[in-house]
């Protein structure tokens, strides 16, 4: 039987979802020797429409390129697969779509901006193709690619973590940074799969692992108020990495005017 | 001279961050034209980072690059510290360089086994090197994980760390952590050692050729996050007036910004740091540098591979030297009180000056934000490079020897186009 292919690609991000197979260290040999890897631009194989299993696809829809490319490698793959926030939501430029901004800030970043081919709104590659598999993150961790590709290769349709960093903060048995210490902390909307990372080292989590499964972001909302956060800081808090998830949109967007003004 | 016409596609150069390609003309035995085309899409971090709290700097700059995300929390937190006028002391300033100590190591290790050196042992990638060299790509493997771990010490994870704050970090580790680490790295020595020596010891391309240094330099140590900015045609300032000197440029065929000194073509990195600073080594390494015979300041572009190496080297001495005596304090962060004001950081990214300037109002919210990365100021260098390069060994050559020549001298560099906002297609086209 021939071993299972895969393919990595890059469209709008920092590269840093990729990182969870090239610091995999032994590991991505391994994987190297288990499946046989068609494309992955970083690790320097280059075959960008080659017919693959799995696609892992890594960054948003942002530019017209982009949205031609999203559509190929779709059509070239068994299986596609979101990897991190910013193919799984739209990630950190996303905050472009708030106001409608793309066509001012190119404006202010770029002296000859009839040159940059960008789209109107950076969005998730859902927004354009079906997802088979979504892996949340930003980053997403190595422990989670690497399951979710065992998986997949078994035939068999990935376990999703949709629980609360709260549960996890449990687990760890680390200190409550909301009750303790009166952080505005989104663990409570906020998927796992980080290790509670940020509780564990004294902060509010910041919410980079997207929307959890049932998120009471109205009650979250009214508790950050009440930890004297004004209107502009809650929309601060659902408007940062992960501001396109629909969930975080439409809490942050309740207390948000145009950028971030509380005026 | 020949006036056969050719055009080739190759569809992305590869083993780069990020995206972009090549164009390359030549007719008549000239090269007629040659530019980088960046098209890694813009993503406006200067822009959306207007109306942010300070204390969102540090989580939003990192996202600009996957690989070196350290480097950006460590330029934005001195930068928000400038405008505050905070000093966040001793303890801290020590655990930055030891932070920056782990994505140096990471960073180098990644480019120099996974990138860079299939080059030169004649493979496409890492996976087929491994086969053959397998000693030679676990070694890295193994220096790129304690990177790594260097960076989880005081960030938690490696891509993205959530530990950094302005003012210092959310948590020390405990001694016993900081115990486990100096094990490693003390491990790890023999490693770097004979990494440094099969580095020198690789036939590398001899390329000689004239070009400016610009780097940070420190009173006594070697620059990480402190320091003027120096060249080696006698500049000396501030990093407050880097605009004063430095201009950048914004040219159709790229997403990137090119950066200029007095309107000529610099080098930041590995190589420029090395040249600008080799009387600031660690004794160790300086003694592990001579052993090589290769003589610094070095004019041959290829030497970057073996100042990565050595790079990777000082890395480790220098977390020993700070976490030798560790005392875990008290507080990791001393307090913050926003106020108005213009602040300016600048900092060793792992491929070359890194350079912010923030404007922040009284509440600490950012108003102006200009973040200039090392491979915007290294591109119009990567361009001059590639046309002396590719003229030296021959445009006769057939067009995949052309090509990855051309690649090699790109990559030497080891360009971080997510950072410059973005690598490689190539379209040779002769007539």
């Amino acid at each position: 039987m021939d071993k299972p292919s895969i393919a990595v690609h890059k469209f709008s991000s920092c590269d840093g979802c990729q990182l969870a197979f090239l610091n995999a260290g032994e590991d991505l040999l391994k994987l190297a020797g288990l499946v046989d890897i068609r494309h992955f631009l970083e690790a320097g194989v280059a075959d960008e429409y080659a017919r693959v299993d799995i696609a892992f696809v890594e960054g948003s829809v942002s530019t017209t390129d982009e949205l031609t490319r999203i559509q190929r490698v779709r059509g070239c793959s068994r299986y596609l697969v979101t990897l991190g926030a910013c193919a799984t939501a739209g990630g950190l430029q996303a905050l472009r779509n708030l106001d409608g901004s793309n066509t001012a800030w190119k404006h202010a970043v770029y002296a000859q901006p009839g040159f940059i081919h960008t789209l109107d709104q950076a969005e998730p590659v859902s927004a354009h193709v079906k997802v088979d598999f979504e892996l949340w993150g930003c980053p997403v961790n190595g422990r989670q690619v690497l399951a979710a590709v065992q998986q997949l290769l078994f035939g068999v349709a990935p376990l999703e973590q949709r629980d609360k960093v709260c549960m996890e903060c449990k687990r760890q048995h680390a200190t409550c940074v909301m009750v303790t210490e009166g952080r505005p902390c989104l663990g409570p909307v906020t998927r796992t799969g980080c290790g509670a990372l940020c509780p564990r080292f004294g902060r509010d989590c910041y919410a980079c692992f997207g929307p959890a499964e049932n998120p009471n972001t109205a009650a979250l909302s009214r508790r950050l108020e009440g930890l004297g956060l004004a209107p502009a800081d809650v929309a601060r808090r659902f408007l940062f990495i992960n501001s396109h998830a629909p969930a975080f949109n439409e809490a942050g967007r309740q207390h948000y005017r145009q950028g971030f003004s509380d005026d | 001279m020949t006036e056969r016409s050719v055009s080739i596609h190759v569809p992305a150069m590869t083993r780069v961050e990020g995206e972009g390609s090549l164009r390359l003309r030549i007719e008549h035995g000239e090269i007629r034209e040659l530019a980088l085309d960046i098209f890694e899409p813009p993503r406006y971090f200067e822009k959306f980072l207007e109306g942010r709290r300070y204390h969102e700097v540090l989580d939003t700059v990192a996202r600009i690059c996957g690989i070196c995300p350290v480097a950006y929390q460590m330029s934005a937190a001195q930068a928000v510290e400038d405008a505050f006028g905070l000093e966040p002391g001793p303890w801290v300033r020590d655990m930055r360089r030891v932070f920056y100590c782990g994505e140096w190591l990471q960073s180098h290790a990644l480019h120099v086994h996974l990138l860079a050196a299939p080059d030169f042992l004649g493979f496409d990638s890492v996976v087929g090197m491994a086969a053959r060299h397998p000693e030679v790509v676990r070694r890295g493997l193994r220096l790129q994980g304690l990177g790594n771990a260097l960076i989880r010490l005081l960030g938690g994870r490696s891509v993205h760390p959530v530990g950094a704050s302005v003012g210092g970090f959310f948590r020390a580790p405990v001694e016993a952590e900081v115990g486990d680490m100096l094990e490693q790295l003390h491990a790890a020595l023999p490693d770097a050692h004979d990494l440094v020596l099969w580095a020198a010891a690789l036939k590398l391309p001899q390329d000689e050729q004239a070009f400016t240094s610009v780097a940070l330099r420190h009173d006594t140590d070697y620059p990480f996050a402190q320091g003027r900015i120096v060249s080696d045609d006698g500049l000396n300032i501030a990093i407050a007036q880097y605009g004063d000197h430095f201009v950048e440029e914004h040219r159709p065929h790229s997403t990137a910004l090119f950066s200029l000194l007095h309107g000529a073509p610099y080098l930041v990195g590995p190589l420029a740091r090395l040249n600008l600073n080799r009387d600031h080594l660690p004794a160790a390494s300086l003694t592990l540098l001579l052993q090589t015979g290769v003589v610094f300041p070095s004019s041959n572009m290829f030497h970057s591979l073996l100042a990565r190496t050595l790079e990777i080297h000082v890395a480790i001495v220098e977390a020993i030297r700070l976490l030798e005596n560790y005392r875990r304090p008290t507080a990791a962060q001393v307090a913050v009180t926003p106020r108005a004001g213009i602040g300016y950081g600048a900092t060793e990214a792992p491929r070359g000056l890194l350079w912010h300037r923030y404007e922040l109002d009284d509440r600490g919210i950012v108003r102006a934000a200009r973040i200039v990365p090392p491979t915007s100021q290294n591109q119009a260098r990567i361009e001059a490079d590639l046309r002396r390069s590719l003229l030296q060994y021959g445009l006769n050559r057939p067009d995949d020897k052309l090509r990855l020549r051309a690649e090699t001298v790109i990559r030497n560099y080891d360009p971080c186009i997510s950072c410059a906002t973005h690598f490689l297609k190539i379209g040779v086209t002769r007539r």
